[in-house]
């Protein structure tokens, strides 16, 4: 097995209508033995901007240390909050210094970008291990029950939604997704980020 | 292989490990204390590569020291714990890892811990499981070694964040009395201290 399924969890951010998306489950495992089952995977940056991290709960906890300080040196410098498309490049770029031995985590990036016309646009992203980004316009997913979650995502997903149905999608292909991963599920959270505030949410999953 | 647990109850943390030392198919010794006081209020127990438990238990042991002269206020114990867990993560990438694993329980007396309505309790217990990667994660009960594979369904069933001491002791004897039964090599004997408001004391485990 490899490492990135030591700890097991799954992350998934989807787009919407001036808003955006970001859920994970809540296990934390040691290969098949269920150590926690409260252990949150996605940090916020600013109140418009979350990420997820997939993975090695170790590089984890350690990149979320690194880029929390990257991210407060970047707003010292620019005076500024850090847009979600720099976010995710600066995510790229920490992760690729690491590029022969590298931390084993893939990130999922979910926040709205400044328009110049004053608005807010959503973003997502995610990059695998070395900082490889995959900018997408519809969803994008990571952890051990990626490959389910693109299957629910891609036959519940539609463009333009909003906060509420975003959110009941969202929540609906995670947990369908998480159920049929023995290493993912336990109850999930969820945070629809919008113009003027975040909704969070805790979900119940099954509990076996 | 050790075994350790380590449980939360109403206002104090039991941490517990077996006392047996092995080499190969021998046992070595049979009253090793596998939990070290790392201060006022915090415990830590560890197991592994015999070497490398007490090199890394005192390099830890003596640093938290060394933090408790040279500040005023003491440091608490998700402090502690995520230094402790820094350590272990940046032995991991090094040329040799330590290969340890701990339960770090501890009492967090500062006014922020002090919930309101149960101020007699003086603070909040806390509990981290650790392991040598680096992981740590904040549990209500764990459990360390093959013991995690009986103890921890048990205390899923059994445990209680509101348990008296006795209670805790209680659910305690029966996680010890599941390993002796169906584990092949279960050890004999125990050691447990408990971290409360007072301090870090060690508890008799009730026959």
């Amino acid at each position: 097995m490899s490492i990135m399924q030591y700890n097991g969890g799954s992350v998934i951010a989807m787009k919407g209508k001036e808003c955006v998306a970001i859920a994970s489950d809540l296990r934390l495992g040691n290969q098949a033995l269920t150590i926690s089952c409260n252990h949150e995977k996605i940090f916020p940056v600013s109140d418009r901007v979350y990420y997820g991290l997939a993975g090695l709960a170790t590089d984890v906890d350690t990149m979320r240390q690194r880029l929390r300080y990257r991210v407060n040196m970047y707003t010292i410098k620019e005076e500024r909050e850090i847009e979600p498309e720099t976010f995710a490049r600066l995510t790229s770029s920490a992760l690729y210094e690491h590029r022969f031995g590298p931390m084993f985590v893939e990130p999922v990036i979910a926040g709205l970008s400044k328009t110049p016309s004053g608005g807010v646009e959503p973003f997502i992203a995610a990059a695998d291990l070395i900082g490889c980004l995959n900018f997408a316009k519809d969803f994008v997913v990571a952890g051990t029950a990626s490959d389910k979650l693109y299957g629910v995502a891609e036959g519940l997903w539609e463009p333009d939604l909003e906060a509420d149905d975003l959110f009941e999608t969202i929540s609906q292909t995670l947990l369908n997704a998480v159920d049929r991963d023995a290493y993912s599920g336990w109850g999930a959270i969820v945070h629809v980020i919008t113009k003027d505030k975040v909704i969070t949410r805790k979900l119940r999953g099954r509990m076996d | 292989m050790d075994i350790l647990f380590g449980l939360c109850g109403k206002g104090f943390v039991i941490l517990a490990g077996d006392t047996t030392v092995a080499h190969s198919i021998v046992k070595m010794k049979n009253d090793e204390d596998k939990i070290k006081t790392l201060g006022p209020h915090l415990a830590m127990a560890y197991s592994g590569e015999p070497g490398d438990t007490i090199q890394f238990a005192e390099y830890i042991e003596r640093n938290l020291r060394l933090d408790q002269i040279r500040n005023v206020h003491e440091r608490r114990p998700e402090a502690s714990a995520s230094w402790i867990r820094s350590s272990l993560a940046s032995s991991l990438r090094s040329r040799r890892p330590y290969s340890v694993n701990i339960l770090v329980g501890g009492f967090d007396i500062s006014s922020a811990a002090i919930v309101e309505g149960q101020e007699e309790l003086g603070g909040t217990p806390k509990l981290y499981w650790l392991d040598y990667l680096g992981t740590k994660v904040e549990v209500p009960f764990g459990a360390h070694g093959y013991g995690s594979y009986f103890a921890l369904s048990l205390l899923d069933r059994y445990h209680d964040p509101n348990a008296s001491v006795e209670e805790a002791m209680g659910t305690l004897k029966r996680c010890i009395d599941e390993v002796s039964k169906r584990l092949v090599v279960s050890p004999s004997k125990y050691k447990a201290k408990i971290i409360d408001k007072d301090g870090v004391r060690d508890i008799e485990i009730p026959v």
